[in-house]
């Protein structure tokens, strides 16, 4: 009880900057009127209507989780890999080799995104090795390929961080004890050491898949602008155009797919009842 | 032992923030937002030996990201540079102080014909800071006739070699007069069409595009681009396959001016400075830089010869007869907005 008190400082500081922030979402969202001027604001489900009652918005949304989907499910199939294989070294070497995963996430995530346009541009470098070969330049940047291969190459190690930490935590007598009772490598890692490992996989889904659905630096820069993802939609209402109702609304929905997927991935860790790894 | 020591960086640390804010109290400050890209930055370092102010510089990309910024307050500029139609649109909503014109006596030095204009009759509000048209730059090597039409940016033997403006309403002035509207078309019927023609295009585009454009052109990454006419100056400069061209339907005319908005901190700094980047000298070595083309004619003579006679820097009367300035489109922009909304959504 004497740590009561302890906590006031954390809970002021989630209210002012999460609890509030997300109240004005909500009031601008169901509300309409100038923006910057609060006597003119009714109560209105105008934006929400607007977005639903578009094709051209829910396409977009049906689009941005189509993609991040996708580059999750990527960095799951190259992340797991890579985290078992470095869980399987000697400390010493497995240390050096996470870091060596962790120094690119040192340098600016925006700079990282420009490194790619110079390397998949009609003049890049990859093109000009294919060239020098005497083939045809590839058209490499802006489309799809390019966004996902940002949001893979970005994204990655928030895959591989939590499921290594799960890997490593993993009781080594459980596979001794697969191995005396019989199970060959394949079946020690399907019955004992996958399943254990669930909970860093799901944390690793929800951290991948949440910025992914959301981004709009990626899909501006590789993807040239050319088909919004939803964040654009949103960055767009409040850069651009200066609707806050109507960003705000689309805030709203997208943070209720976030959640619908939290909910599903948090569930599945109380089933599993793992150790370490979830994020929360 | 450890306490001490904990004390004793917390001391040091206090010391040094203060120390770092007290650097930034010294001089006057001037906060400055310009377009990207718009200034030699020489000419601001020049302006703060001669005056003793310190400028703070910063940079928006479309005229809409400007507005937005003024608006929703939490930041105060002492100068900005919106074009015409978007002075139109801050006057009118009351957004800008007036000009004290005994600060500026530079301001005679402007040329008569960028006086009294449309957007602020009287010239209360602003001072011309550049003009140019929006055109086609395209390179010589990559496209094998000579372009002369914004039909020519819907031609499918360019597909994925064209660029187009990451702006509203450049953009969608381009779709309007290719399909011979007004560039300032109130029409929902007309702009409709504006937006059926664009989303047509995207398949041939391959990125919309803010400053990035020069580059991308430059480089050879694309072969036809939509740019305003000083960028095409120094984008010619680097490269010079490339080539601008007014499209035979007409184009927009654009004038960018300097403004001092109301909530302004540093009026006094702000009018030096709109005088000081009015003075000829000034004038001509900053446009010169950049590319633009200045409004002031002793400036313009200071140029050399070959960009005097630039005919994308400085086109005759006659070259801009079929041109369009643009109007702020007040209640309407709403449609503007989703229009555009609905262009960059479109897959």
């Amino acid at each position: 009880m004497k740590f009561k008190r302890f906590t006031i400082p954390y809970i002021l500081w989630l209210s002012l900057f999460i609890v509030i922030p997300l109240l004005l979402i909500v009031f601008y969202a169901l509300s309409s009127g100038d923006s910057q001027n609060f006597s003119t604001f009714e109560f209105s489900f105008a934006s929400l209507e607007r977005f639903f009652s578009s094709p051209v918005y829910i396409k977009v949304l049906i689009r941005s989780v189509r993609l991040a989907v996708v580059s999750t499910v990527i960095c799951l199939i190259l992340g797991y890999p890579i985290a078992y294989i470095i869980s399987k070294e000697n400390p010493k070497k497995r240390n050096v080799l996470i870091l060596m995963f962790v120094i690119p996430m040192w340098m600016n995530f925006l700079l990282r995104t420009y490194a790619w346009l110079t390397l998949l541009g009609k003049s890049g470098i990859i093109n000009s090795i294919i060239m020098k070969l005497g083939f045809q330049p590839l058209e490499l940047l802006y489309n799809d390929t390019a966004i996902l291969l940002g949001m893979v190459y970005n994204f990655l190690p928030f895959m591989v961080l939590p499921i290594f930490s799960v890997l490593t935590k993993i009781d080594f007598k459980l596979i001794e004890a697969a191995e005396d009772l019989g199970a060959n490598k394949i079946t020690t890692f399907r019955r004992v050491v996958f399943p254990l490992s669930l909970p860093g996989v799901m944390t690793g889904i929800s951290m991948v898949f949440i910025p992914a659905v959301s981004t709009f630096v990626i899909s501006d820069l590789l993807g040239g602008s050319k088909a919004s993802l939803i964040g654009n939609l949103i960055e767009q209402q409040f850069r651009y155009t200066g609707d806050w109702h109507f960003g705000s609304a689309m805030s709203i929905i997208l943070m209720v797919f976030i959640l619908i997927t939290m909910a599903l991935t948090s569930k599945f860790d109380k089933e599993k009842e793992g150790e370490g790894g979830g994020l929360w | 032992m450890k306490k001490v020591k904990s004390i004793a960086l917390l001391l040091v640390i206090l010391l040094i923030s203060i120390s770092l804010a007290a650097c930034g109290e010294d001089k006057p400050k001037l906060n400055v937002y310009n377009w990207g890209d718009y200034i030699d930055m020489d000419v601001l370092d020049q302006f703060e030996d001669e005056f003793g102010i310190e400028v703070v510089y910063d940079t928006f990309a479309t005229n809409e990201d400007l507005y937005v910024k003024l608006k929703q307050g939490g930041s105060s500029y002492d100068v900005i540079f919106p074009s015409e139609y978007m002075i139109e649109r801050m006057v009118r909503e009351d957004l800008l102080e007036k000009i004290d014109k005994a600060n500026i006596p530079n301001f005679d030095k402007i040329g008569e014909q960028f006086l009294g204009l449309e957007y602020d009759p009287n010239n209360e509000y602003s001072v011309p800071y550049m003009w140019g048209t929006v055109g086609i730059i395209y390179n010589k090597t990559m496209v094998n006739e000579p372009l002369d039409s914004w039909a020519d940016l819907w031609n499918e033997q360019y597909a994925g070699q064209i660029v187009m403006l990451k702006s509203q309403r450049d953009t969608l002035a381009v779709a309007l007069k290719k399909l011979g509207y007004s560039l300032n078309s109130r029409n929902e019927k007309e702009l409709e069409e504006a937006k059926a023609e664009l989303i047509k295009q995207k398949p041939l585009v391959l990125a919309y595009m803010g400053d990035e454009i020069k580059d991308a052109l430059i480089s050879g990454e694309a072969a036809i681009g939509v740019v305003w006419s000083g960028d095409a100056v120094a984008m010619i400069r680097e490269n010079p396959d490339l080539a601008y061209v007014i499209p035979k339907e007409g184009t927009n005319l654009w004038f960018d001016a300097m403004v001092i908005p109301k909530n302004a901190q540093n009026k006094e700094a702000a009018e030096k400075f709109i005088n000081f980047m009015t003075r000829p000298d000034i004038a001509a070595k900053n446009a010169d830089y950049i590319g633009y083309s200045s409004p002031v004619p002793e400036a313009v003579k200071l140029l050399p010869e070959e960009v005097q006679n630039d005919p994308v820097s400085y086109p005759t009367a006659e070259e801009i007869e079929n041109t369009e300035v643009f109007k702020d489109p007040a209640d309407i922009i709403q449609v503007y907005d989703r229009i555009w909304t609905e262009i960059t959504s479109e897959e």
